[in-house]
């Protein structure tokens, strides 16, 4: 257990004076806690509005994919009292979301009334003055927890945002496969180590690399860099981006890439490869690996991700509810946002996306089995005592697109290509201090704090 | 004299009122260009000569820098040279195929111009599903006992492999394309110096190689160069079939501005594009032309 996290532990995060960043991890630990201690199956109707809410136009940043799509438009809605046009930023270009808001915004004339994006993305809204407050939304919802309300208002005084969902990533196995487990390893608190181990003696059984990643350019495979395997290794996503521990961490990414299917760089989702079994141990998004779990529970097992030598790092995902400043009908905006947070339509979109709902109550038996799967490993996974959780950039606004870049290209060249570690990581490290001198963005958790200074790459 | 004079005189303003048509009718395409070609190009110049500090190369110096970028370059490149020779012998033995009308020949044309009806991204994921490793070539290789252990097609560690299921994939959709202006060209080829050359004893490769070759140069030039201009812009097939195993010149546009945001750096490849388009469009204008008094009309 690392010290930030005792330190998490001891002292009460509501008494604590406000840091948005310290706050976001304690919050989003303990708020995961609640949610997913459940959800109640019938729909509870939660101050609802009465009168009809007009048109309403909300705009979704997540969920973008067509099925997801789909249901959202049969599903969510079912018993709002107005007209939704919900429209979805497509998942291959996810900068739409941010793009369009700010060309509203520029235009002088809005015509979103909700928006349904991710914590960072509000960020950065808030930083350009593009949303409004829903103080009196976030205090209508009394099923909220209150540490993920705390984490909506930005570390301001206002409510920017209400928490809506929640998810992150975690590993999967198909259950053949679980005998190739080095032995004496508990699957709920693996190490990288034995990680190698048991893709390596997947190989060694079945005669090819079983292990995949999302490694195309639309899956998420600078996540499990940024926010799971240099945390694990080096305890943060910057300071240490140059050090020993990263030089480490990279050796063994390019020695697990050798026990890695190749088709990994042609992967962006995970669930499909492993339906079709080409892989048979992976690690993604929960929303990613969803279909795969709900179709083959009984074949597939979900895990917690492997602890490096400083921790068992995770990147948590919270999704919230927001109004533009120059929304067309902001009261109609803000009774959508109540209907999304009624326990029907949290249970839809969980059942939907496999994003965990924000409010409280109790999980219904009708979710299926592969998504109590899931959640049950990103239960464990949060209260693992050695946890601790990465979280995406803060504070560089446009740059996040370079962030991730920065990543991805220190992956191809020492994994790939194969040169030299350190040169490699010099170079970008430079690219990636860049990023912080540019923006003044100071250190987040899990990097050791920076006070106001900009982030320093060591 | 009188009665000449009025009957010239209205014939005279008509032709005064006609003279201007042409300007108008073409007008509406010259609007039309002006508007969604010749802008967004001077856009997207002022764009890659730009970058947030002002004018300057450094969206081009990113651009070069890039790791992807050389592998971008030379992997166009690859697909360029391995596709378009064998899509043109394809496209111009369907042509002659079509041509000869054999009984229920119409019945190829309607098979050929099947795949010109698929989106490219739709035809990349197709493919993508018949190479990867448990898809439908390795199901039938595995049963018919070719192979033992499925074959990984789709493997970027070998730029060969991934070169030639590319290929495979362009060459099944945009061969027909070539086609249909080849077999144009072939139909306007009067069928009497076909005649003629076989009266004379030409045999089928002497007429191909001395009357049809030389008379459909034109039609060959146009095949090529919108083939070659399409070439520089490959982007979906690419991406449904390697993910981020290989790269091409237009996908990194399209990450710059997607992914990375950086709309400069998008345009200097757009840039980039474009010259090579007009390049290579040179090239086969100079390489393939015909003098005037050779052309057919």
């Amino acid at each position: 257990m690392s010290t930030d996290n005792d330190h998490e532990h001891d002292v009460s995060p509501w008494d604590e004076p406000f840091d948005r960043r310290s706050a976001l991890i304690k919050a989003g630990g303990v708020g995961a806690i609640l949610a997913l201690g459940g959800l109640a199956g019938a729909s509870r109707a939660t101050a609802g509005p009465v009168q009809n809410a007009g048109d309403v136009t909300a705009f979704f940043g997540q969920f973008g994919g067509i099925a997801e799509q789909e249901g959202i438009r049969k599903f969510v809605f079912k018993g709002f009292r107005g007209n939704v046009d919900p429209v979805f930023a497509p998942i291959s270009a996810p900068n739409l979301f941010v793009d369009r808001v700010r060309a509203e915004a520029k235009a002088g004339k809005g015509n979103i009334d909700v928006l349904v994006g991710l914590h960072g993305d509000f960020v950065t809204f808030q930083n350009e003055g593009l949303i409004r407050g829903v103080d009196d939304v976030a205090k209508q919802v009394k099923s909220l927890p209150a540490p993920l309300v705390k984490i909506g208002k930005l570390g301001t005084k206002t409510q920017f945002y209400v928490p809506h969902s929640q998810a992150t990533y975690v590993m999967v196995a198909n259950k053949d496969v679980l005998k190739y487990m080095p032995k004496g390893a508990d699957i709920n608190a693996l190490t990288y180590g034995q990680v190698f181990a048991w893709a390596k003696a997947i190989r060694r059984g079945t005669g090819q690399n079983r292990f995949g990643l999302p490694a195309s350019d639309t899956g998420l495979l600078h996540r499990f860099l940024q926010g799971f395997l240099i945390p694990s290794f080096t305890g943060g996503f910057v300071t240490g981006f140059r050090s020993k521990e990263a030089v480490a961490a990279w050796t063994y990414m390019r020695q697990l890439w050798e026990y890695t299917h190749p088709q990994s760089l042609t992967y962006a989702f995970m669930q499909d490869p492993l339906l079709s079994e080409e892989v048979l141990l992976g690690w993604d998004h929960v929303a990613r690996l969803k279909t795969a779990l709900d179709q083959r529970p009984d074949d597939l097992v979900a895990f917690p991700v492997p602890k490096g030598p400083k921790a068992r790092s995770y990147m948590p995902v919270i999704v919230g509810l927001a109004i533009p400043k120059n929304a067309p009908n902001p009261a109609g905006g803000k009774a959508l946002i109540r209907h999304m947070l009624t326990i029907g339509a949290q249970a839809q979109i969980l059942s939907l996306t496999g994003f965990f709902p924000a409010a409280g109550g109790r999980l219904s038996k009708s979710i299926s089995p592969g998504l109590l799967a899931e959640a049950a490993a990103v239960r464990k996974q949060q209260k693992a005592p050695d946890a601790v959780q990465a979280l995406l950039p803060i504070g560089i606004g446009a740059e996040g697109g370079n962030f991730s870049k920065i990543y991805r290209d220190t992956f191809t060249r020492i994994v790939r290509n194969g040169e030299n570690i350190q040169a490699v990581l010099k170079e970008q490290g430079d690219l990636l201090q860049e990023i912080f001198t540019k923006t003044g963005a100071p250190c987040w958790a899990p990097d050791p704090p920076s006070g106001k200074a900009p982030c320093r790459v060591k | 004299m009188t009665t000449i004079a009025q009957e010239t005189a209205p014939l005279k303003r008509r032709k005064r009122r006609w003279e201007g048509l042409p300007y108008w009718l073409i007008l509406p395409t010259v609007v039309y260009l002006g508007v969604f070609f010749v802008w967004p190009m001077i856009q997207g110049f002022g764009l890659a000569l730009r970058d947030e500090n002002g004018w300057g190369l450094t969206a081009f110096q990113t651009m070069v820098d890039d790791a992807a970028f050389g592998e971008a370059m030379s992997f166009t490149f690859l697909l360029i040279l391995v596709i378009v020779p064998i899509q043109f012998v394809l496209a111009f033995g369907m042509a002659l195929l079509l041509n000869a009308r054999l009984r229920g020949g119409g019945i190829f044309l309607y098979i050929f111009l099947l795949p010109l009806a698929i989106s490219d991204l739709a035809a990349g994921i197709a493919w993508s599903a018949i190479f990867t490793e448990r898809g439908y070539l390795n199901t039938i290789l595995e049963g018919v006992g070719a192979v033992d252990v499925p074959f990984i097609f789709l493997d970027p560690t070998s730029k060969t492999q991934l070169v030639m299921v590319v290929a495979v994939a362009e060459i099944w959709r945009s061969t027909t394309f070539m086609m249909v202006i080849l077999f144009a060209g072939l139909q306007a080829i009067p069928r009497d110096y076909v005649e003629a050359a076989e009266v004379f004893g030409a045999g089928f490769f002497q007429r191909v190689r001395h009357v049809i070759f030389p008379m459909l140069k034109p039609s060959i030039q146009v095949a090529l160069l919108l083939r070659l201009i399409f070439a520089f812009e490959v982007f979906a097939v690419v991406i449904a079939l390697t993910g981020s195993g290989a790269t091409v010149l237009a996908a990194e546009a399209y990450k710059w501005q997607a992914t990375n945001e950086n709309e400069h750096v998008a345009a200097a490849y757009s840039v980039v594009i474009l010259g090579l388009s007009l390049a290579a469009a040179a090239l086969v204008l100079v390489l393939l032309r015909t003098p005037r008094e050779r052309r057919l009309r």
